[in-house]
This record gives C-alpha cells, structure tokens and sequence, in this order.
C-alpha cells in the first residue's frame, strides 16, 4: 500500500510548523524522518496517524493501513507482558503473539507485570505491539529511545522483516541502525513562524491594507 | 470491544485500579448520617432514599476522571484512537466498565446499606430499581465529561463542575421516584422520565464524547 503525501502542511498549536511536504513511501521501502529537535518530526507523525487534520494538502493512505508508534508505549502497569500484547492483538483481530514475543525476546518476560520492566523491555514491548496490529505501513517515532545495542539490531530485524514481506515503515529517528533506507530531512520545509500566513484568513482579507 | 471491556475491568481489578473506591466512600457516607442528623428512626427512614441516591452519586463523581485520564496519561488512548475500533465504541465500552466496577456495586449494596438508615421494606426494592436505571446515566454523562476535560492537568475539579448540573435532573427523578414507591405512592411518571434520560445518554453521549477526545488529543 502506498503513502502519497503532497503539498502537506502540518500544524502543532495552531501555528503551522512544516509546510509543502512531498514524498512517497512505497511497499518495502523505508524512508527515515531527520530534523532537529522541535522541527515538528512527531507532528509530522501524528498528522499521517490521522491524530490531528492537516492545515494544507492531501495524504492518500488508508486509515486501516497504519500502525503509529508514538513517543509513549501505551502499556498498562498493572497487566503482565502477555495480557499487553494480547490485549493488542485482540484490538486488531489478530490474536497470535508469538511471532512478536519471538522477535522482541520477550519470552522470558511473558509473565511479568509491565511495570517492573526496564525502560529498554518495555519499548521492546511497546516496539512488539507494532507485529501484533498486522498492518502494512509503520509510523515510528523514536522508537530506539531507551534501547541498547543488541535491542536496536533486534528492532532492525523486526523492520526489515516488515518491509521484505511487502510493508512498508516511515521512522523519525537520530541514530543509524544500519538500514537499507532513503532519508527525508524536514529542515527545508520548516515553516517561518513570522513569516505570512500562506492561507488567509477572512480577517487579513476584510483588512487588507488598513494599517497602512 | 470485549477485549478492552476485559482489559478495563482487569486493570480495575488489580492493585491500584480503584474498584471497591466508591463503594467504601458510599458505606461511609450511609455510617456517617445518622451519626449528623441523629438516631430518631422515623427522621432517618424519611430522608433515606434520598441520602442514598446523594451518595451513590458522589461514590459515582469520585471515580470518574479514571476513565480516560490514565489511559492518556500512558498513550494508550491515542494508540486507541488510531486502533480500528470506533472512538465511539471505546468511549461506550469505557463507560460500560466504570458502571461495571461503580454503579453496579453501589445498585446491589444499596438494598443493604439501607438497613443503617431504617429504610422500611419496600424502600429496599425501589431504591435498588431507581438506583438500576439511573446508575447508567451516570456513568455515561461522566465519561463525557471525563472526556471534555481529558488533557487537563489535575481537571478533576473542573470535571466535576460540569458534571454536577447535568447529574441534577437523574437525581431528582430518582430521589423522587425512590421517595414515592417508599410511600407508596404512584412513581411511574418519575421512573419513566429517568429511564428516558439513561435511555438518551447511552444513545446520544458515545458521539459526543468521542468528538470531544478527538478534539483533546490533537
């Protein structure tokens, strides 16, 4: 399933934050989001996710296709690994965690209440709900956060399975995980906050040039 | 639908998850009035059905801003709202299971809090049935209102002002209508109203509190 996006602009707090964002993520590519801090990567994100409408543009992609993995692992304190994982699974109909406990190493952890996890087990179980939705096109936000080396090179795995079996991932991340992956730099589409804003309001055009 | 009805009442369940929370605050608030208004047997048969229903509400009030604040707080619900289930549909099961954990206990321990208050017999029936009716809208209008104020920090005072005036009609038909079959009086036009304001809530507040999260979580 393809990820069209033109034209797109984003906007976090009312105030756009990236403007005429091109690109296209085709089954089996990876494409990895860079940008400083605060250049509006995770609104990018939350946009695709169909968290937040977009101000500008269109984004052809099925809402049924994507699987958004925020910041925040979504994990209840109080429920084992297990109870997690197939709460999840169930949510999505697929009911069959093993291949997700396979790839995250979970196995040992199964029985265990997510809240005595490590910071690193549970991104790898938050990272294991993303096998569990089954569906084809991943929106990752940092998910190396907190993850050490062995944990990064499972998690890369786990991204090239997707995209050989004909997914596909959108990652914004700072480090290099080796990846066969072409790169997307928001800088350039980063918007003026003082600059004009690009669609006008009914107010700038009732006023337009009565200060002057 | 049923997994997340599952997973809330679990969650209720374990350690932490507040259930039993309104129901020792209803017991309290039952123990502690006739130690205000006095032992006299008749004064305390008289205001029962309506001490009950006050309590039950406030017991209702107390666990509302649990129903979306933690799983925001967590990022379930926004991994939730891009899930394939309806907002809609979450937001009524969510409801479903704070009834499930509040307003049910609270209808079957009503009958015998009753007894601390000298509630005559058939008060025990009516308060349990207005309490079974009304204990729904309850829960559905406060899942609205947890809904409206689920990105706020500390909203719980906030939520509860906005979900006190819409509790007041359930209150007063339900009082009312407890009162009466007590007395032996004809109820069915309290009742009915009611049920006709659960009956509206369940129907009309899912959509309008799914809009609302929607709206918070951007």
């Amino acid at each position: 399933m393809d990820l069209f996006v033109e034209n797109l602009t984003v906007t976090r707090g009312g105030l756009p934050v990236l403007e005429g964002l091109e690109f296209t993520l085709r089954p089996g590519g990876i494409l990895i989001l860079r940008g400083p801090n605060g250049s509006g990567k995770t609104t990018l994100l939350r946009t695709l996710a169909g968290l937040q409408p977009p101000l500008e543009g269109s984004i052809s992609l099925e809402p049924e296709a994507i699987a958004y993995g925020a910041h925040a692992d979504g994990l209840k304190a109080t429920l084992s690994v297990e109870e997690n994982l197939h709460f999840w699974a169930s949510v999505y109909g697929t009911h069959d965690i093993a291949p997700a406990v396979e790839a995250f190493n979970l196995k040992g952890l199964l029985n265990r209440a997510s809240q005595n996890l490590s910071a690193g087990q549970k991104r790898r179980l938050g990272l294991a709900r993303l096998l569990v939705t089954g569906r084809p096109i991943w929106l990752l936000d940092e998910p190396t956060v907190s993850l050490d080396v062995a944990s990064v090179a499972l998690f890369a795995d786990a991204v090239r399975a997707h995209v050989a079996g004909g997914g596909s991932a959108l990652i914004a991340t700072h480090i290099d995980m080796g990846l066969e992956a072409g790169i997307f730099d928001v800088s350039p589409f980063r918007a003026d906050p003082n600059g004009a804003p690009k669609v006008a309001t009914a107010f700038d055009t009732d006023f337009e040039g009565a200060f002057e | 639908m049923i997994a997340l009805l599952i997973r809330d009442l679990r969650l209720a369940m374990r350690a932490g998850g507040g259930f039993g929370l309104g129901l020792a605050f209803f017991l309290i608030v039952t123990v502690l009035v006739p130690f205000g208004v006095g032992p006299e047997s008749a004064t305390l048969a008289r205001i029962a059905p309506g001490i009950l229903w006050v309590g039950a509400l406030l017991a209702c009030l107390l666990s509302l801003d649990r129903i979306f604040q933690l799983d925001y707080e967590d990022g379930t619900l926004d991994l939730l709202a891009t899930a394939p289930l309806p907002m809609e549909g979450a937001v009524a099961v969510k409801a479903l299971a704070h009834w499930l954990v509040t307003g049910l206990p609270l209808t079957l321990s009503a009958p015998v809090f009753a007894t601390l208050l000298n509630l005559p017999g058939t008060g025990h029936i009516w308060v349990f049935v207005t309490l079974l009716i009304g204990t729904p809208a309850l829960s559905m209008i406060g899942a609205f209102g947890a809904a409206l104020t689920v990105g706020l920090k500390r909203g719980g005072l906030l939520m509860s002002l906005l979900v006190l005036p819409l509790y007041i009609p359930t209150l007063i038909f339900g009082a009312e209508a407890a009162t009466r079959g007590t007395e032996g009086m004809a109820n069915a036009t309290p009742l009915a109203l009611m049920a006709g304001i659960t009956a509206g809530s369940i129907a009309l507040l899912p959509f309008a509190a799914a809009a609302a999260i929607r709206v918070n979580l951007r």
